[in-house]
């Protein structure tokens, strides 16, 4: 009587999302894009000890159209962006980006000429691990706030994959130039 | 009544059926589950954990041992992105995925899950020519592989496919020529009849004549050749991430790609069966003739319906370890290089096959002059 119930529409359309969205970060396949010593401890989450396996990211697939999440694992110098970007941009939607190590969020102690300073200059970053290297838990604690994120999302296409979902896209963009 | 009952009873009706059941009920299901215990068995021989974490929240967190990233798997591939790269020929590009479907579940034509009680088989069907007709369908696979490289446009997976097919095609030659050691025992290449010659024993009734038992040379090279036939590992040439990347299927995402991971589990739950099937007895349960068990004089009554169902349940259980035991191959074993593969393949598979031909026929004379 007093109560208002949401139209069966738009009750369906979220559950259907909510569903998708959980199908997704339960089944993230990874492209590692490993270029340096954070390789090592990448090694280790996805080893026994730490088994990154448990949340269904494990499966490295190294074509871009068939993975999900994008590793970038080390340092990326002014030469590998382009090939990094050619990599994200042939990856098929939806996709995520985990920026892995201090030298992938923001370039790390090289405060030089030929490093980026932070792939998100190129990409659009989900979630970045800091740490020189991150410690494995670090890892494992970004993947699951990489799911959290993905399960808030709207599932649409979107060109800007896994931006946080209280940033608006015109933010988003300020927040780049 | 009559009418529908004539309907049910139409043999075309029940054969419908029968596909129904075996292919979409059991090969899919089972196909699907590979998959998932691929990935769970593979973490048990590295000492892991596995996936474990999918969840249904309004069920208690209920998880299920990780069985729900089966369903997340299945349902982010029908949402992802269908890429369709420039340059691409359509209309192969979309069947080639088909062909590898096709070829792994038509094996299932002619395999029996139990023994036929009176008219009715528990097999699709019994054509004559049997294990040739596989052979013929199974080499279909190789168009999936090739056209699936040839209209991507891809360096890359031209170069996967080109290796694909060569390995595919080598190992054709002594997939067929390790079983005519089988047929030359047999006398057949019907399916039944070489399953039905299983179920007879040796020593009075001690040691069933499994093809394991009588052709064990055969057994090697056959199971060796269908792994190398299916593409697992160890011999994955046609993928290889450090040369071509993903292969001759790496320009496929979304349900695409799916559908060719689901055509390899299948064809992996095939194998198993076909092996099964020429070598382990089929559905045999060992000492169990169609009036109940008997060994050693020993006799005990068992009706006819648990007889049957005893059967699928052995069969099952067989299919389910050779699945086991080459999800373990590929996790032991250490990927071989392109030219091992060929090496493997023709200077000692090949002449080993031909001599297992050249041993059983000596034996087969041997046993028929002296009666053995
Ligand atoms: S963050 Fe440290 S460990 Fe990682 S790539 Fe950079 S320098 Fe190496």
């Amino acid at each position: 009587m007093g109560l208002k119930f949401p139209s069966a529409e738009s009750f369906v359309t979220s559950r259907l999302d909510e569903v998708i969205n959980w199908s997704r970060k339960f089944s993230l396949f990874q492209y590692p894009f490993v270029t340096a010593c954070c390789g090592m401890e990448f090694m280790a989450v996805y080893g026994p000890h730490y088994d990154g396996a448990r949340f269904g990211s494990e499966i490295p697939r190294f074509s871009p159209r068939q993975a999900d999440l994008l590793f970038v694992v080390g340092t990326v110098n002014h030469k590998m962006a382009p090939i990094l970007k050619r990599v994200y941009e042939q990856m098929a939607e939806p996709k995520w980006v985990i920026a892995f190590g201090a030298c992938a969020s923001s370039g790390g102690f090289y405060q030089n000429y030929s490093t980026v300073p932070g792939i998100d200059r190129i990409l659009p970053v989900d979630v970045f691990i800091a740490g020189c290297p991150p410690r494995p838990e670090a890892v494992l604690d970004g993947i699951i706030q990489l799911q959290k994120q993905i399960q808030d999302k709207d599932s649409g296409p979107s060109g800007f994959s896994g931006i946080n979902p209280r940033q608006t896209k015109e933010e988003l963009l300020l927040s780049r130039e | 009544m009559e009418l529908i009952l004539d309907i049910l009873l139409n043999p075309v009706v029940i054969a419908l059926l029968k596909i129904v059941v075996i292919v979409l009920v059991f090969v899919a299901a089972t196909g699907t589950v590979m998959t998932l215990m691929e990935r769970k068995w593979m973490s048990a021989v590295q000492d892991r954990i596995g996936p474990n974490r999918a969840n249904i929240p309004f069920l208690r967190d209920f998880r299920g041992r990780g069985a729900l990233h089966m369903a997340a798997d299945g349902l982010k591939s029908i949402f992802k992105e269908d890429t369709v790269p420039e340059g691409v020929d359509l209309v192969i590009f979309t069947i080639a995925p088909f062909f590898g479907f096709i070829s792994a579940v038509v094996i299932w034509a002619v395999i029996p899950f139990a023994a036929p009680i009176g008219d009715f088989t528990f097999q699709i069907t019994d054509v004559n020519i049997g294990i040739l007709l596989v052979f013929a369908v199974t080499s279909l696979g190789i168009y999936g592989t090739v056209l699936a490289g040839w209209s991507s446009n891809n360096k890359f997976a031209l170069l996967g496919a080109a290796r694909g097919t060569s390995q595919m095609l080598s190992y054709e030659i002594f997939l067929g020529l390790s079983l005519v050691g089988v047929f030359m025992v047999n006398g057949s290449v019907q399916v039944s009849i070489l399953v039905a010659n299983q179920n007879t024993y040796w020593f009075g009734d001690v040691i069933p004549k499994w093809g394991l038992f009588t052709q064990p040379l055969a057994f090697v090279m056959f199971f060796t050749a269908m792994l190398a036939e299916a593409k697992r590992l160890p011999f994955d040439a046609p993928e290889g991430e450090s040369e071509i990347i993903a292969g001759y299927f790496m320009e496929y995402s979304g349900m695409r790609y799916a559908a060719f991971m689901l055509a390899e589990y299948i064809a992996m739950v095939g194998i198993a069966a076909l092996v099964t099937t020429l070598f382990l007895g089929g559905y045999h349960v060992p000492w169990l003739h169609a009036e109940g068990f008997q060994i050693f004089g020993w006799f005990m009554a068992v009706p006819v319906w648990l007889v049957s169902a005893l059967q699928i349940l052995a069969f099952v259980g067989k299919i389910i370890f050779f699945c086991w035991l080459i999800i373990m191959v590929r996790w032991t074993i250490p990927r071989f290089r392109f030219d091992q593969i060929m090496e493997l393949g023709w200077k000692k598979l090949l002449p080993l096959s031909l001599a297992n031909i050249v041993l059983t026929a000596l034996v087969l004379l041997a046993v028929d002059n002296w009666n053995l």
